[in-house]
């Protein structure tokens, strides 16, 4: 079972897989330095500083664990992925999150987020889904502001309606 | 015997009333609308719509849940079906058989055999469920915080490592979800854990925020960036939706077997629906007369893991509303939904609010009833759903996924958790992690944390007491072996491969 063994394809380092491991090594330090900042008040048993030891304990074997797997390339194999589509939708979802924080109100907000995700899966009717999206979540808003009476974040155009 | 009779008549008063019967029915109306959309099985369901939800009383709620859960399982195994895109493992073995019954013209059967089949596996698992819980709550009450904590690092090891193909990805997804668990602040002493001086964390990571960051906008960010690889076809549904007296003769005994298969699967804390429907899927092909259909569409094979399939999702509801145990990403999202009220599931609940547990129970027969009633008629409403184009239909899927959060925390902050989530789920699909271990860890992580604590500040600090009691020091020794298992039986594997 060594990588020296003829019988076995030669086996490539899985670079992705070094990365999980080291992200892992990362959270595991995160975890600890975290939990020196905690004064331990409890007499007898655990304090709050000792379940994030466990964690980050666990979290360092698994980054190991992983490590070593992505050294044998002992990774299920990926299929290509296109970097577009995904981009584009963390766009829709930065515009939601932006115009939310800004005070553009839900309506604009969930409207950029539709025709983003629309075009990230191959649509070019910007227009047309633009219209769509409006009009859905003015009737969305409608629904739970006045139906269920629960609040969303209002802009301008929700002060219209 | 009796008491459980009674219970449950006092149940059947509750989910009866109006009020709660129309509940159901909105819960079972919507659970199939969202679980038929593809992609979307019935954890992501009952995640987007928790915020429905928010404005009821605990009960109706609830009541509206057992709807979407079943409402969402069946919805996954309709989408299974005619496209072939199973939501979710445990409809895979659907998928295998149905998908080519409906390519061969024969989709009304299979839809039907599947809603029947559900139903008749939801019935009798329910039962189970309610002679079963009872005493299962007579045995818990004797449960101390250390046999609490046993019984959650059992269900720790069998969720992320024992079941899954790799146990080290599994067991990194629940690390990563215990490590979520542990954000906010500290219930015993008040000090911030990993909270960097961010207010909105202070809270703690909300269940349904990673559910739904995870499962919709992973998925869609997943299914957006592998859009080349797949054109998803859907199979029109053509011909008779009735099955023929043949069809009958040939799905009983599967319906019958998958319940067996599902429903002790899953009441064990071993978590997953995926063993009992392949379980039930090779005794089918094994047992069958048709051996040659196999594989071209035999109604045997969709019948069994359909039934499997749900008498199993009513077995998971044992360890959920007997010890507050979510051993599915599905159960996690009902605890989650208990935990919005407040209440906790356990033998606490059944003595304090037995209209609520019972009325709950019983809610789940009726709900099966009006899945069978309304679904076969309707499945021309499903099949439209399911033709919506693909772009309209993640932006739809996202639009409602972020809308839950905008409703209930509409902060910066939290949004960006959101979006956060989804580009995790996205890896985690992409490099092959498993995802329900990560909402499992975040629930319960906390939970085991305390019940830890408790036992220790009992024990005066000495952890002997995890051995002492009986019942932990046997849970802790299943946790042992079956953390182990899967490492020495892959070493044996290989120990045989290297003997060849």
């Amino acid at each position: 079972m060594t990588s020296g063994d003829p019988a076995q394809p030669p086996r490539r380092v899985d670079r992705a897989g070094i990365v999980i491991a080291a992200l892992l090594a990362g959270l595991a330090a995160v975890l600890v330095f975290d939990a020196r900042g905690l004064s331990s008040t409890t007499m007898y048993g655990m304090g709050p500083e000792a379940m994030p030891i466990v964690v980050a304990s666990g979290l360092a074997l698994l980054a190991i664990g992983n490590f070593i797997d992505a050294l044998r390339g002992n990774l299920p194999e990926r299929e290509s992925t296109d970097p577009v589509p995904v981009f584009l939708i963390l766009v829709g979802l930065g515009l939601l999150i932006a115009i939310i924080g800004f005070g553009g109100g839900f309506i604009l907000a969930t409207s950029a987020l539709f025709v983003t995700t629309s075009a990230a899966f191959g649509r070019r009717a910007i227009l047309v889904d633009s219209i769509i999206a409006l009009v859905m979540s003015i009737l969305i808003y409608l629904a739970f502001d006045r139906l269920l009476t629960l609040s969303l974040p209002t802009g301008p155009l929700e002060r219209l309606l | 015997m009796m008491d459980t009779f009674a219970a449950l008549a006092h149940g059947m008063a509750v989910a009866i009333q109006p009020m709660n019967l129309l509940y159901a029915l909105i819960g079972v109306f919507l659970g199939t609308a969202v679980g038929v959309l593809p992609g979307i099985g019935p954890a992501l369901t009952v995640a987007l719509l928790l915020p429905v939800t928010y404005k009821l009383d605990p009960g109706g709620s609830l009541i509206m849940f057992a709807g979407i859960y079943y409402g969402g399982m069946y919805g996954g195994s309709t989408t299974a079906i005619l496209i072939n895109t199973p939501g979710e493992s445990a409809s895979m073995a659907t998928a295998l058989e149905g998908n080519k019954m409906a390519k061969a013209g024969r989709g009304g059967p299979a839809l039907a055999t599947s809603a029947i089949g559900s139903f008749v596996a939801g019935t009798i698992a329910t039962i189970g469920l309610a002679f079963l819980a009872p005493w299962l709550v007579d045995f818990a009450v004797r449960f101390g915080p250390e046999d609490y904590f046993a019984l959650m690092c059992v269900a720790f090891v069998t969720v992320s490592a024992t079941f899954g193909d790799s146990p080290i990805r599994g067991l990194t997804s629940l690390f990563i979800g215990l490590t979520l668990g542990l954000v906010g602040i500290d219930k015993l002493t008040g000090q911030a854990r990993l909270a960097f001086g961010v207010p909105e964390l202070l809270d703690g990571v909300e269940v349904t925020t990673l559910a739904v960051g995870l499962f919709a906008v992973g998925e869609a960010l997943y299914v957006a960036s592998r859009r080349h690889h797949t054109e998803e076809k859907l199979e029109p549904v053509r011909g008779s939706l009735w099955m023929t007296k043949e069809d009958w003769k040939r799905s009983w005994k599967p319906w019958l077997r998958g319940t067996m298969f599902g429903f002790p699967i899953g009441a064990l804390p071993a978590g997953g629906a995926e063993i009992p429907t392949f379980l039930s899927y090779s005794t089918e092909k094994r047992l069958t007369k048709y051996p040659d259909e196999f594989g071209k569409g035999a109604i045997e094979g969709v019948a069994g893991p359909e039934a499997a399939n749900n008498a199993s999702a009513a077995g998971t509801l044992v360890p959920l509303l007997t010890l507050g145990l979510p051993t599915s990403a599905t159960a996690a999202m009902m605890l989650a939904g208990f935990q919005q009220y407040g209440l906790n599931p356990g033998p606490l609940l059944f003595a304090e609010r037995p209209d609520l547990v019972w009325g709950l129970i019983a809610s789940l027969f009726i709900a099966n009833v009006m899945l069978l009633v309304l679904n076969l008629p309707l499945v021309g409403l499903w099949v439209r759903l399911l033709a919506i184009p693909q772009p309209w239909l993640y932006a739809g899927i996202l639009v409602f996924a972020t809308m839950g959060t905008i409703a209930a925390k509409p902060s910066v902050v939290e949004l960006s958790m959101l979006s956060g989530f989804g580009v995790l789920g996205f890896l985690m699909r992409r490099f092959d992690f498993p995802i329900a271990p990560v909402v499992v860890g975040l629930i319960l992580g906390p939970i085991a944390e305390s019940q830890l604590r408790r036992a220790l500040a009992i024990s005066l600090g000495d952890p002997m007491t995890l051995l002492q009691s009986p019942i932990s020091a046997t849970l802790l020794g299943v946790a042992l072996i079956a953390l182990l298992a899967p490492f020495v039986l892959k070493g044996l594997g290989r120990f045989k491969a290297n003997e060849d």
